[in-house]
């Protein structure tokens, strides 16, 4: 067995797969944390501090691009590149180039937070990297492309899995996104700041055709890939239905794409576009619960795993707020519903049932799945994992009920009629009835983060006694040479 | 064509992929740069003064459309909460777009003369001294920074190339002139850009302080311009909805 371990540790590179592991819980708790604040500072703004580089503004920003690129991403490299090499059963192509994609991705997020902090951002919604980090990103993406390509054409199986079907259209998607939406003029060669190329309807055509995309690929396909290689994993059978995976794969990316408009709906966007993508939206329904189906379908027959592994419970857990979120998704993208639910924290709610529940909690299974093997270790604790579980849990419900509550009351509020036809309230009024959601915002997120701090004592604790075996058999050895 | 022929093959894999996910764009986004209708033909939108424009800049720098939109709907209480709908037109010198997505504050698409300089002033240095509910932050350094206008003209030059019309030769000012008269025609004009900023800034005296410009200046100008670009009184109502 120890034999076996170590022969696979060199067949593969799982090196770079841990680089990119830990670094996406780092992230994860630095991202999460300032999710957090930025949620209590809605609630209390005091904690404003009368500082430039903590204001709402600019921290909102760092809050989604390390959760999304710092957590996801980090998290998308390091799977993917796992998976790659498990499926295609061979070692992962140009350790070097991989290693320049760790590096670059790294200094993109942290670059790219610190820039907020500091008040350069393309004020895109999560496009806010400026034109120098732009650059940057796309040379990591072009060699992410290229590693994951030719690790694909040096495999040794016939077939290339399912799981790399999904994680090569997330590859293509951004890059596609990426490019069309961050095209811009600097204004000099020597500082940051650039003007977009498209202005008005357009751009804002542009960016939401981004904005949903990076939902649609960077957080779901890309995260569906994860699911199709480590839920038949963990519950050790074969993904439900092969044929449904075909049908559901081509079906979402080429229905995903036409939806973004739905963040337009009522604007001064033309009629047309709006109606193609609440369309779209709807349609997008069927794929979306194609992948959930097959993925919680895949345990059937083992449907005990969920009483006895925790890991499990995290993974189909998963699945379910997948369900729901792209669900509640098209149910949102519906003109009369929009018009209630858009510009409220319906949809900020709706984005963290998809961020927590979904993206985070199969990414939490995974890496429990993941890291004792990277380690070579057993976890350290069945019973944190289920701790963890629970808070995080908990702590999604508490976030996305208090969101319904002030989304939806919000909305209801700023569309109230007197019985002589006036304004029932001011604005201000929906904003003192915020208080209390919001406080409910933040407690549930703080539980969120106290649950994946649990997850990061665990992950130390494994590593930590996977050194002190591998010592420990190491002495062993030793004494016994000696005799 | 057996799906096992695109699992076996990643160059057909990678290929039909792209295919399949670039559709969905190009017939969303690519006609809406064609279609005339697309953004309405209405009088008076102008690109934004130097100062306004830095003042823009400044708005984006700390992230207000995070929390402000500036698209209002075509819904009654919108409109008697913020005035008449949001049209295209008026956000077309906007690189990029400012419509927003949320608004944990009001819509900010007609502020323009709602509010005195002076309210503006007070209310971003401490938005509690006079709305005592409101949650946004104070930014007490927008008057403690001397606005930097050092680089006015780059800006104004960057816009140029991606489609705003600031003049940078005769033909260009002229242009101007005719479209919106010569007074305005000289703040759109790139050569002149700091010297319209600097009368612009001493005429109207945005932040209240005498002797300095001021990063309030900059955006409090910009807020006060908000909206008030098209004179809606010379339109019918029918008009804008054959856009739609």
């Amino acid at each position: 067995m120890a034999h076996a371990t170590a022969t696979a540790t060199q067949q593969y590179n799982y090196d770079i797969v841990r680089k990119f592991a830990i670094m996406s819980v780092v992230w994860g708790v630095l991202g999460m944390s300032a999710g957090v604040y930025i949620a209590s500072e809605l609630a209390w703004p005091f904690l404003n501090f009368d500082i430039p580089h903590i204001s709402f503004g600019r921290l909102r920003p760092v809050h989604t691009t390390l959760v999304i690129f710092g957590f996801g991403g980090s998290a998308l490299f390091a799977t993917s590149y796992y998976v790659v090499q498990r499926t295609c059963q061979t070692r992962l192509y140009g350790d070097r180039l991989a290693e320049l994609t760790f590096w670059g991705w790294q200094a993109a997020v942290g670059l790219g937070a610190i820039s907020y902090m500091f008040g350069i951002t393309q004020a895109r919604e999560y496009a806010e990297f400026e034109w120098p980090i732009d650059l940057l990103i796309t040379v990591v993406w072009v060699c992410y492309f290229w590693v994951y390509t030719m690790t694909l054409r040096l495999r040794s199986q016939p077939h290339i899995y399912v799981a790399n079907w999904f994680f090569m259209a997330f590859i293509l998607a951004t890059a596609l996104l990426h490019i069309f939406n961050n095209l811009a003029v600097p204004v000099s060669l020597t500082g940051f700041k650039s003007y977009s190329l498209f202005s008005g309807v357009q751009d804002a055509m542009t960016q939401w055709w981004y904005g949903h995309n990076a939902v649609g690929f960077f957080l779901t396909a890309a995260f569906l890939g994860m699911m199709y290689y480590f839920v038949p994993k963990q519950a050790g059978r074969p993904v439900y239905s092969y044929r449904l995976s075909i049908i559901h794969f081509w079906a979402l990316i080429f229905l995903y794409m036409w939806v973004g408009a739905h963040h337009l709906h009522w604007t001064a966007l033309p009629d047309w576009v709006s109606t193609l993508a609440a369309t779209f939206s709807v349609m997008l329904l069927l794929p979306s619960w194609g992948g959930m189906i097959n993925g919680i379908m895949t345990l059937s027959g083992a449907w005990d795993k969920l009483r006895s592994d925790p890991i499990m419970l995290f993974l189909i857990t998963s699945l379910s707020f997948y369900g729901m979120s792209t669900f509640e998704g098209p149910l949102m993208s519906l003109k009369s519903v929009n018009a209630l639910s858009h510009y409220t924290d319906w949809t900020i709610g709706h984005v963290h049932s998809g961020a927590l529940g979904w993206v985070a909690m199969v990414t939490f299974g995974s890496f429990y799945h993941l890291f004792p093997r990277l380690f070579d270790a057993k976890l350290y604790s069945q019973k944190l994992v289920y701790v963890h579980f629970f808070l995080a849990t908990v702590g999604i419900v508490l976030y996305i009920t208090a969101m319904w509550v002030a989304g939806i009351g919000q909305g209801l509020m700023l569309r109230g009629f007197d019985e002589y036809g006036n304004l029932a309230f001011t604005f201000i009024e929906t904003v003192s009835f915020l208080h209390t959601p919001y406080v409910w915002r933040a407690i549930g997120g703080a539980l969120f983060v106290l649950g994946l701090l649990v997850m990061v004592y665990n992950l130390i604790m494994t590593s930590v006694s996977a050194r002190r075996h591998s010592a420990a058999i190491e002495a062993k050895l030793a004494a016994k040479m000696a005799g | 064509m057996r799906h096992e022929q695109i699992e076996t093959n990643s160059g057909l894999l990678i290929a039909l992929t792209l295919v399949v996910i670039s559709i969905g764009g190009l017939v969303e986004i690519v006609p809406l740069f064609y279609i005339e209708e697309t953004i309405e033909e209405v009088e008076g939108v102008r690109p934004y003064t130097p100062l306004e424009l830095l003042g823009k800049d400044i708005y984006q720098r700390e992230g207000c459309y995070l929390c402000h939109s500036q698209m209002i709907r075509p819904f009654r209480d919108e409109w008697l909460r913020y005035g008449h709908y949001s049209l295209a037109a008026e956000s077309r010198y906007d690189h990029p777009f400012q419509w927003g997505s949320k608004r944990t504050g009001p819509d900010l698409a007609r502020l323009g003369g709602k509010y005195s300089d002076a309210w503006h002033v007070q209310h971003l240095t401490a938005p509690r001294s006079v709305v005592p509910e409101s949650i946004m932050p104070n930014y007490p350094w927008l008057l403690e920074n001397d606005l930097d206008y050092s680089d006015v003209a780059d800006r104004m030059r960057a816009l140029r190339k991606v489609g705003v019309p600031y003049s940078a030769t005769d033909e260009g000012y002229r242009a101007n002139v005719e479209r919106h008269g010569p007074e305005l025609a000289d703040q759109l004009d790139i050569a002149q850009a700091e010297d319209s900023l600097l009368a612009q800034a001493k005429s109207a005296n945005f932040d209240g302080l005498a002797g300095r410009i001021t990063e309030m200046e900059a955006l409090v100008a910009y807020l006060q311009v908000l909206g008030t670009m098209v004179d809606f009184s010379q339109y019918d109502e029918g008009y804008f909805a054959e856009f739609r």
